[in-house]
């Protein structure tokens, strides 16, 4: 992780990361990752509501990463890309257990559960949702 | 509104200064650019700076005050202006408008990053922090995985090839061989770039602009004290700025930045001109594919023709438009905060006839594009050696 960051930083976000809770605009019907506190579009006319992705989605695009951020030199090389969610919002995260000559932007993905990084010098293990390509029974 | 114009320019070499501090970069622009103008520093009436993020690169902050400090010049009001990579263009822009609208006759913009000081690392690290850290960062992103999401999926879009993106980085560097300030001051093939490490795939180390020490000043002035003190001014005709969304993902499209065509729409029709009009640019080349999308976005090509326009040689020096002409971020250098001075210090020169080697022929209206983060901002001058 590029910064030491207190617990509550940490906490706060654990809805969102582990659980991958977010609003909806009731108004205008946009879904939006991570949740906002109030619709862009709609403004003071939207009414936003909580709403649970289904996890699943396609690769919006993607790049094979070789130079780590600093934290995820273990994993390097890994995938970053944006996934577009079945619901419309679109988010950055990693897609894991794939092989790399399968990637493709429209590929299918499914949310799955992760370490996503190790705060060095025994620091906070952060997890948080990480992508893979969809599994048979979800096909 | 006043008429501004750009009275005096002054800009370090850019690169690694190991010898040299923060203080002493943005002391040597700044006194490069009030002597140039003719100016005594008693006439400077405010100062701003743009800096991204000196307390992560050297642990200082409070640089407007560093600044009128390092160039001699308290008491006066100094302010430091952030808008990550764009933080140049925008305290051009802050400055412009402190003169245009009459609160001050003369002032100074500043740009000034002191980025080897630190680690690799640590610079990647702040540099992370122009994007979104709760939700690209905290996954893994780096400034170069961004920009290689969008040209992933500008290849996608538009059959844009990697080839035609180190066309990008062939160019810049051939400009930046005759230019003495650049960083890189020599050629690269498309064989070398292709051939270079990878970054962040379809991006290579020479798709990338480097980390890099430097500052630069403009003064700008009133026309009043304009055509008093300075024989050949540029006067800045339209200044047009724009946001987006803090992360990539939630754009409207990841291949247009938004806030680029936003910027350029307001610059031009304030300056009443279009892209046929301008025969010098200098565009914000983070990256390659930065380039390509700039020249789409401000509207020298159509959206998904300027990998082709490239390849062409249609921004060469000397073509239709020639871009980059310092050597852009690419090849000048891009110290984070004095990037979008130093487009402002390059377009002067070209419409002073100054630039030497690199000399754009008959340039007379020049364009400055500058970007923060992935296009969460965006500035757009249009300069040129006539008042309009």
């Amino acid at each position: 992780m590029p910064h030491r960051r207190s617990l509550a930083a940490i906490w706060r976000r654990i809805p969102q990361r582990y659980r991958m809770e977010s609003t909806m605009c009731e108004t205008c019907g946009t879904h939006f990752f991570p949740p906002r506190t109030f619709c862009p579009k709609c403004r003071r006319k939207g009414v936003l509501k909580p709403y649970k992705p289904n996890g699943r989605g396609r690769i919006y695009s993607y790049s094979i990463v070789h130079v780590p951020q600093a934290g995820f030199e273990l994993e390097t090389p890994y995938v970053l890309a944006i996934i577009e969610l079945e619901e419309g919002a679109r988010l950055t995260a990693q897609v894991c257990d794939v092989n790399f000559s399968e990637l493709a932007i429209g590929m299918p993905v499914e949310v799955t559960f992760r370490k996503v990084s190790e705060g060095r010098n025994g620091g906070i293990i952060h997890y948080a949702y990480k992508f893979i390509p969809t599994t048979e029974q979800n096909k | 509104m006043e008429k501004v114009a750009i009275i005096g320019v002054g800009m370090t070499k850019f690169g690694e200064h190991w010898d040299k501090g923060l203080r002493q970069l943005i002391a040597e622009a700044g006194a490069m650019a009030v002597n140039e103008a003719g100016i005594d520093g008693k006439d400077i009436q405010a100062i701003y700076g743009g800096n991204m993020s000196a307390g992560r690169f050297i642990g200082q902050e409070h640089i407007g005050a560093l600044i009128a400090d390092a160039i001699g010049l308290t008491p006066i009001p100094s302010t430091r202006v952030e808008a990550a990579c764009a933080s140049g263009g925008l305290a051009l822009r802050e400055a412009y408008i402190s003169v245009a609208g009459g609160t001050y006759d003369v002032v100074v913009a500043g740009g000034v990053e002191k980025m080897t000081d630190v680690y690799t690392e640590q610079v990647s690290m702040t540099l992370g922090g122009a994007g979104d850290q709760e939700w690209e960062v905290f996954h893994g992103a780096t400034f170069p995985s961004l920009y290689a999401l969008i040209a992933k999926r500008h290849m996608h879009d538009y059959g844009t090839t990697e080839e035609q993106m180190a066309r990008v980085a062939v160019k810049n560097h051939s400009n930046a061989a005759k230019n003495p300030l650049a960083q890189f001051p020599f050629e690269v093939t498309i064989e070398d770039v292709m051939g270079s490490t990878k970054v962040a795939e379809p991006l290579k180390v020479l798709d990338c602009s480097p980390i890099t020490d430097g500052a630069a000043a403009v003064i700008l002035a009133n026309e009043r004290i304009a055509r008093k003190v300075c024989e050949d001014p540029v006067w800045i005709i339209g200044s047009g700025h724009a946001t987006d969304t803090l992360a990539l993902h939630d754009r409207r499209s990841i291949t247009t930045l938004d806030a680029s065509v936003l910027a350029a729409k307001k610059a031009m029709a304030q300056a009443k001109v279009t892209h046929k009009d301008i025969k010098v640019a200098e565009v914000h080349d983070c990256f390659t594919i930065a380039e390509i999308c700039a020249l789409e976005d401000i509207g020298f090509v159509k959206k998904g023709e300027g990998g082709k326009a490239e390849e062409d040689g249609m921004f060469d020096l000397n073509s239709t438009v020639s871009v980059n002409t310092s050597g852009g971020l690419k090849a000048c250098g891009h110290p984070v905060g004095a990037t979008g001075i130093k487009q402002a210090v390059e377009i002067s020169w070209q419409l002073r006839g100054r630039a030497g080697k690199r000399q754009v022929s008959n340039a007379d209206i020049g364009l400055a594009h500058n970007v923060g983060g992935s296009g969460a901002t965006a500035l757009v001058h249009i300069l040129s050696r006539e008042a309009k």
